[in-house]
């Protein structure tokens, strides 16, 4: 690992004065995805800013009809809290399923997000609600979040402070795990809020978190598992590397989606 | 350089380290605490869990400069100073539950945190399901799975 300088501000306010002082530096979450980076190196960030002892970060909240998530709220405090498991217990399952004990322990949602790993399981959560992303400046919905592989609508300086997501009343995530590192090879998340129909694929595509936009209109007749009896997705656009050809992903879009939607209407 | 300051295994401990020292090498090279292994280095294999705050972590994946303040436990803070083994320890030397021993002291430490999680009467699947982030290279799994089950049982004791 190159060296850096390490800061621990306990605002966000701080931590954004330090970003603004190091152009370089990056903010630091729970690190599992960014120390081993560093460690590669393959990146060299001149500062760290660890945002573990901001003030007002973490914690699952029920506000209407939205559950908020702090950034820096780890993996495994999402998936046990009881507030989620019970209004939403198709996102509760997605961080469960992260990595292993021990990065879940450590991991958190901010980090995923700000991150946008192309088999990342919190960037089709946030795309197959429909979140709204809030950071120190602005409010961005997750349709506009997302831009391509570890690309987001973050600017410099720009701090997730919260995640917010709309309750639907069915919502699943489905997974074919990469059995060695947990990833998703292919990870489809839908969901169902009134009119508002969504299937959001992680894992698959070259560029990142995508939709399929004929599925969810084949699925506004009804939200079942036989209403895209039959379709697939086109192969192109699609991930190719020694775990899963291009052809191979497609078709476990469509798989994945299905039990999605069983497991939703279940 | 920057100083860090910790609690070890109940013992207050300053150090003068790099900002990217990592947690297991302050553990190992300052502290001479060697019980914590590195293996893979690369946050997979589980050979450097310690508690972070009571909460299993990987120290190959924690910088030591995130752990300033905080309350580090290694497996060597497990037994009685006595010597007297904690009865997960003892569990995994009852049932053999290694081979090599590399992987052990990580095994323990995450054996604990499965403990914390899910109670003491733990079955199988939960056990290897909730073993998925340490690896046994000597693929031993059978023993250690065993050690943990009667580990957590005598935990209650």
């Amino acid at each position: 690992m190159y060296n850096f300088t390490f800061h621990r501000p306990t605002t966000v306010r701080q931590a954004a004065g330090l970003l603004a002082r190091n152009p370089d530096g990056k903010l630091l979450a729970g690190g599992h995805s960014l120390l081993p980076v560093m460690k590669q190196r393959l990146a060299q960030p001149s500062a760290l800013v660890d945002l573990s002892l901001v003030e007002g970060m973490t914690g699952v909240e029920l506000k209407g009809r939205s559950v908020v998530i702090g950034a820096m709220t780890r993996h495994a405090d999402v998936a046990k809290s009881d507030v989620l498991k019970e209004v939403m217990p198709g996102l509760a399952a997605v961080p469960g399923s992260v990595g292993d004990p021990q990065v879940r322990n450590r991991g958190t949602i901010g980090g995923s997000i700000a991150n946008n790993d192309p088999n990342a399981d919190y960037p089709a959560a946030c795309l197959g609600l429909g979140a709204t992303i809030i950071t120190n400046k602005r409010r961005i919905a997750a349709d506009d979040f997302f831009q391509g592989m570890y690309t987001t609508a973050l600017e410099d300086g720009e701090i997730i402070v919260k995640v917010s997501f709309p309750i639907a009343k069915k919502a699943a995530y489905e997974k074919f795990k990469h059995p060695a590192s947990g990833f998703a090879l292919v990870g489809v998340f839908v969901s169902k809020r009134g009119s508002d129909i969504r299937v959001a694929v992680t894992g698959a595509g070259s560029e990142g978190v995508f939709r399929v936009p004929t599925f969810e209109e084949a699925l506004k007749k009804r939200f079942t598992a036989k209403s895209i009896e039959g379709m697939t997705i086109p192969a192109t656009g699609m991930n190719s590397d020694i775990h899963a050809s291009p052809e191979y992903r497609a078709h476990l879009v469509s798989v994945l989606t299905k039990r999605a939607l069983n497991k939703a209407n279940a | 350089m920057a100083t860090v300051s910790m609690t070890v295994n109940g013992k207050a401990v300053t150090g003068d380290v790099e900002p990217r020292t990592l947690l297991v090498q302050f553990l190992r090279e300052n502290l001479r605490l060697t019980g914590t292994h590195v293996g893979c280095d690369t946050s997979q294999c589980g050979a450097c869990v310690i508690h972070l705050d009571g909460i299993a972590a990987k120290a190959c994946t924690t910088l030591a400069l995130q752990c300033e303040g905080a309350s580090i436990t290694t497996i060597e803070g497990l037994a009685e100073p006595d010597g007297k083994l904690h009865p997960m320890q003892e569990a995994f030397r009852e049932h053999h539950g290694l081979q090599c021993g590399y992987c052990t002291p990580g095994m323990i430490m995450s054996a604990l945190d499965i403990v914390r999680r899910n109670g003491n009467n733990l079955d199988e699947h939960t056990i290897r399901d909730q073993l998925d982030g340490n690896i046994c290279r000597c693929t031993g799994y059978h023993n250690i799975v065993k050690a943990i089950e009667a580990g957590a049982k005598a935990m209650a004791k």
